[in-house]
């Protein structure tokens, strides 16, 4: 099958690679239909992810028809699927909690002492991320290998477009749950730093959930004025100074909640030992730990700060003082996907939120390399890149 | 110097101990007919009552499918059985013999004269409300070659505390998933990226 390839930093490729099969009781096999290029797919791309190995096939947000399943399966072939990222049991304590993304149980044994010497404890696994998050191969390709397929895929009803439904892979549920974590109450003003995909999901959820107004932050116009067809306010942190604007919106307060989604839709994990790297890539050195501290300071007294963007190493000069002082609740962490999948394909089938207004190319899984150097180079316009098998080339 | 002990020590289990001589000291006492100058400690817990991880671990024939190192385990008869396992520096074997067992919560072995590396243990299975059972697995072995054999082991990730601690991940994705983990894309890589 053709699968997309990591190579190298800035260098991926089509590859002519074997066809997956079963392999355990509960896994499926299938054909992809429409896989989407996210954010943290460029920190692979830029090389920022340790535990990369030539050949590794990339993406985690995909959706398909299942063509083969395993004794355990409960799909049935023909079936239309979403697949969420992070590879859940379904069966451990964590998943009984709802705690997805911390389910210890896809994560083969051998990946898991990383997190576990970093963190302190292991974290699930994810598709087409690097081998501390498991090596599991991932959906930019014509087939995949799914794990626990009993348990994950949430089945599409026919007659439904993919790219209504394809971002219930992550990115939705992603912006859902930073909306949620914020704590969102009737009147509330919420600000959203970064209009990226996670961003903009937060922006439509917040205001779902009852915020009053919703202030978006970026330096992006095209993805400001996204942001401002769903109802947001928006600043221009290059034109304007993000707190002095936020406290005169606010009429001094601050918003009662603040979402950090500059991490653009990152899952990335950064493990200490590639920190210098990172920072002499100016990766955390610049704006990143910059919107979290920022935030904080913004957030009013009493008041929810909710952080979808991923840090995975150590952040220098974390506002703790203003964090305390304030009496600021901070949630995080990274999505429970299958948790909010049936409640939000619900939500996208009565049109109560927009997906489809995110997609700004379509483009053959062929053309994936040229996909991965367009979304690099042009953030404003490049939204997100679908791609689809056996669509023919425009060019 | 004698170090007081049962009145000052913490409750920290002691194989968490920062002396591993008083771990072995304070734990040879635990396991009948103990044996092994080193030791290991692991703890994790499984989403299943007791009595289901007793069963499928006292069966020692189970073992290999989700223990890396182990190459094959026959059972000789009730009590006794002949390991061979991967070591750092090529085939080890001996044979067990289970010196005390209490059906759903324990059981505890140690090896025969002639062991390659002696050892013995003991598995616990303690029931936990809501969240299923605690194993814990303690351990004491003499590694082969003494200590340098310990670190030829830690460079080629045969040492057993790196291999419990995996053993025992395994063991509970076997059963709570019933499956073992595995990026592998078809059965043949499977096989040969081993567990």
């Amino acid at each position: 099958m053709k699968a997309l390839a990591w190579h190298g930093k800035h260098d991926v490729r089509i590859d002519n690679v074997p066809d997956p099969e079963i392999v355990n009781p509960r896994d499926c096999i299938i054909k992809v239909t429409s896989t989407a290029i996210c954010g943290s797919d460029l920190h692979l791309y830029d090389g920022y992810i340790p535990t990369m190995k030539a050949g590794d096939v990339l993406g985690h947000e995909f959706m398909g028809e299942v063509v083969e399943v395993g004794a355990n399966s409960t799909l049935k072939k023909g079936q239309r699927v979403v697949v969420p990222f992070t590879i859940a049991c379904g069966s451990c304590y964590h998943c009984g909690k709802h705690q997805y993304s911390a389910c210890p149980n896809g994560l083969p044994a051998d990946n898991q002492d990383i997190a576990q010497e970093l963190y302190g404890h292991e974290m699930s696994a994810l598709f087409g991320y690097s081998h501390m998050t498991g090596g599991y191969a991932g959906g930019q390709a014509e087939y995949v290998r799914v794990p626990f397929s009993d348990v994950g895929p949430i089945v599409i009803p026919d007659g439904v477009d993919d790219d209504k439904v394809l971002f219930l892979s992550d990115i939705l549920p992603t912006g859902w749950q930073a909306a949620e974590y914020a704590e969102i109450e009737p009147g509330d003003t919420v600000a959203v730093w970064g209009c990226g995909p996670v961003g903009l999901f937060s922006v439509q959820s917040a205001f779902l959930m009852g915020a009053a107004r919703v202030i978006a932050i970026d330096h992006f116009p095209h993805r400001l004025e996204l942001a401002k067809k769903f109802g947001a306010e928006t600043i221009n942190f290059e034109e304007s100074s993000v707190y002095d604007a936020l406290m005169e919106m606010t009429g001094g307060i601050g918003p009662d909640a603040v979402i950090d989604a500059v991490g653009l839709e990152a899952h990335g994990l950064f493990v200490d030992n590639v920190v210098d790297q990172i920072k002499a890539s100016t990766f955390l050195g610049t704006d990143r730990p910059h919107s979290i501290r920022q935030a904080i300071i913004a957030c009013r007294k009493g008041g929810r700060v909710s952080m979808p963007a991923v840090y995975g190493g150590f952040v220098d000069k974390f506002p703790l003082g203003a964090f305390m002082e304030k009496g600021l609740t901070l949630k995080t962490g990274q999505t429970h996907v299958q948790h909010y999948m049936p409640a939000l394909l619900n939500a996208i089938m009565e049109d109560k939120i927009d997906t489809t207004f995110l997609i700004s190319h379509r483009m053959p899984l062929e053309e994936a390399p040229k996909g991965y150097k367009m979304f690099h180079d042009q953030q404003n316009e490049v939204t997100k890149i679908v791609l689809k098998t056996g669509m023919q080339s425009a060019a | 110097m004698t170090q007081p002990r049962d009145d000052t020590r913490d409750d920290a289990p002691a194989t968490a101990s920062k002396r591993g001589d008083a771990a072995v000291e304070a734990l040879s006492g635990t396991i009948a007919e103990a044996q092994g100058s080193h030791i290991l400690g692991r703890a994790v817990t499984i989403n299943k009552p007791a009595d289901e991880l007793f069963a499928f671990f006292r069966d020692f024939a189970n073992l290999p499918s989700f223990m890396e190192n182990v190459v094959s385990i026959d059972v000789l008869d009730d009590t006794r059985s002949h390991w061979v396992v991967k070591g750092p520096i090529g085939r080890v074997e001996w044979t067990a013999r289970v010196t005390e067992e209490q059906p759903g919560r324990l059981i505890a072995w140690t090896s025969e004269e002639g062991a390659q590396i002696p050892n013995s243990g003991r598995v616990e299975f303690k029931p936990v409300e809501g969240r299923g059972t605690v194993v814990t697995a303690t351990i004491l072995y003499d590694p082969p070659g003494g200590i340098v054999g310990k670190v030829i082991a830690k460079m080629f990730q045969r040492e057993p505390g790196i291999q419990a601690r995996r053993d025992l991940r395994r063991f509970k994705q076997l059963m709570e998933t019933g499956e073992v983990a595995t990026p592998a894309m078809n059965p043949k890589q499977f096989e040969e990226m081993g567990l």
